[in-house]
């Protein structure tokens, strides 16, 4: 499915594929637009998918690379860029029999080489720009896409920019510059760094800021994840997925991953009016724009100045809520939100029941299952793949005074005492 | 009334002669805009919408904020503020 041109999301204006990302006839948001598949060829598309690398670049057919994948020498050289995707997707039965649920799945995105979904998107972006003769990496970030940026950017030797909130979580500085990125840390929140970054794209025409010029190549990386759980659930379709909203971006391209490939005829459509999913999205309480907007009815987000412990979420002006709230609303799904210590106990929940740790975000994403649960939004019978976006070893502050350690001589009836007064909750 | 600099986005530019700066005169946001458009008339299509309204993938911060965090478009100017119009960073669907 070649790509053909980039096409605005407002008003059908096309533009050639190169790195924009605003209509100039109406301001409106590009994207990536492809030459149809021919349905009768879906055999042997699942059989090339079938025999492609375990990464983002099995799905080369649906991304927008004109050379189709960048693996020319091998799937793990570095001039390949990081391998991303091909991540666990794991039955979680303890998770599911707390909550009252039958099938919970856990797409463990964390498992990925800067240990976030982020990976998917940039290795998608990166790989453009330098079809397109770029030579400098740059991104505005709460964090997770600086590590991935810095990391792509030294695989592929591009040096690199990273824009962060200066008050971003020391981790996630830390596993950024190891990698030798020019890191410029801005006084103010995201949506700050943001605005700034949109300026500079504007003003450094040769950089390729991967979420701003390069957005609409970037944006179709989160399609991977939708196609991954569908191939990995037997080429069938999940009742129920429920994801992160910060921008609203990942989110939308889940939704368009599996639309592309039930109107292909690779997937059968779910039993759902739409056919797709039951798409529910979780935010923070104290970054909330696009949860209030769907639950006061509205299409449009007020911004709001964020202020939770999830900063990978802290996008108090999210640029694809509208699309978000179209998506929730158009199949029967939810847009909800959680309290910090809700997210707190969501990242305990996770970790408890599966084994797996992730960051606030994920925490988010636990605690919004936990909470349709509870509620009873979720049928007992649906299959719910929760998607985890990120690892907890970037966010450890939170989780910091949730336990308790006990001190003891190094002598046996000291550990007897203590022994007496613990119990392992199974 | 105030004298209110307006910074133009590169996108618009082709708009505007090229120019990235411009000194507009208004009493607030709404007011000032409506003298770029008169200035320049072709930004009116590409930033409102046929009832007037500013499209929705149109930001526009007043000293870095947003004015959807004071008064909207009624939101007062004074001199020497600085209007910045900038894209939405969307994705598309």
């Amino acid at each position: 499915m070649a790509a053909t041109s980039l096409i605005c999301r407002e008003c059908s204006s096309t533009y050639p594929l190169e790195a924009q990302f605003v209509c100039s006839r109406c301001f409106g948001p590009l994207e990536v637009a492809y030459a149809e598949h021919d349905a009768s060829d879906v055999d042997s598309i699942r059989r090339r998918i079938q025999a492609g690398p375990r990464s983002i670049w099995r799905y080369a057919d649906f991304l927008p690379l004109g050379a189709g994948s960048p693996t020319g020498s091998g799937e793990f050289a570095t001039e390949a860029g990081l391998p991303a995707g091909g991540t666990p997707l794991v039955r979680a039965d303890r998770l599911a029999e707390r909550l009252g649920l039958r099938e919970v799945w856990v797409k463990n995105d964390a498992a990925n080489p800067t240990h976030s979904f982020k990976d998917r998107v940039v290795a998608v972006a990166a790989a453009r720009a330098k079809e397109l003769g770029f030579t400098t990496l740059a991104c505005a970030s709460t964090g997770n896409l600086a590590g991935a940026v810095a990391a792509a950017g030294a695989a592929l030797g591009m040096p690199t920019y990273v824009f962060i909130p200066a008050d971003l979580e020391e981790q996630k500085i830390l596993s950024t510059g190891v990698y030798g990125a020019n890191i410029v840390t801005v006084r103010g929140n995201y949506d700050d760094v943001n605005r700034l970054c949109t300026e500079i794209a504007g003003e450094r025409e040769d950089w390729a800021f991967v979420n701003v010029n390069m957005r609409p190549y970037y944006a179709e990386g989160s399609k991977t994840l939708a196609y991954e759980i569908a191939e990995q659930l037997g080429w069938t379709v999940p009742d129920r997925i429920v994801a992160p909203i910060a921008s609203g971006s990942l989110f939308t391209k889940i939704g368009k991953g599996f639309k592309e490939w039930i109107d292909l005829g690779l997937l059968e459509a779910a039993g759902t009016p739409s056919g797709l999913p039951a798409m529910s999205g979780a935010q923070a309480a104290g970054c909330n724009p696009v949860a209030a907007a769907f639950e006061a009815g509205q299409d449009v987000c007020r911004p709001v100045k964020p202020d939770t412990i999830a900063k990978s979420l802290a996008i108090g002006n999210p640029a694809d809520g509208p699309y978000a709230i179209e998506l929730a609303r158009t199949t029967d799904g939810t847009i909800s939100q959680v309290s910090d210590d809700e997210i707190r106990e969501g990242i305990r929940l996770l970790a408890e029941t599966t084994g797996i740790f992730t960051e606030t975000a994920g925490g988010v994403t636990t605690a919004t299952l936990k909470q349709l649960a509870e509620a009873g939004a979720i049928d007992p019978d649906e299959r719910v793949v929760i998607v985890i976006t990120g690892e907890g070893l970037k966010t450890l502050d939170v989780v910091r005074g949730t336990f308790e350690c006990h001190e003891i001589d190094p002598r046996f009836e000291q550990f007897e005492r203590v022994e007496g007064r613990t119990e392992v909750t199974v | 009334m105030a004298t209110v600099k307006v910074k133009i986005p590169t996108q618009l530019r082709d708009a505007t002669g090229g120019e990235g700066t411009l000194e507009i005169e208004g009493d607030t946001v709404g007011s000032t805009l409506e003298a770029l458009f008169v200035a320049h008339p072709e930004l009116r299509s590409r930033l409102a919408d046929d009832d007037g309204n500013l499209r929705r993938f149109v930001n526009v911060y007043l000293d870095g904020e947003d004015i959807r965090f004071g008064d909207g478009v009624g939101t007062p100017v004074a001199d020497r503020q600085e209007l910045q119009i900038l894209p939405a960073v969307a994705g598309g669907r």
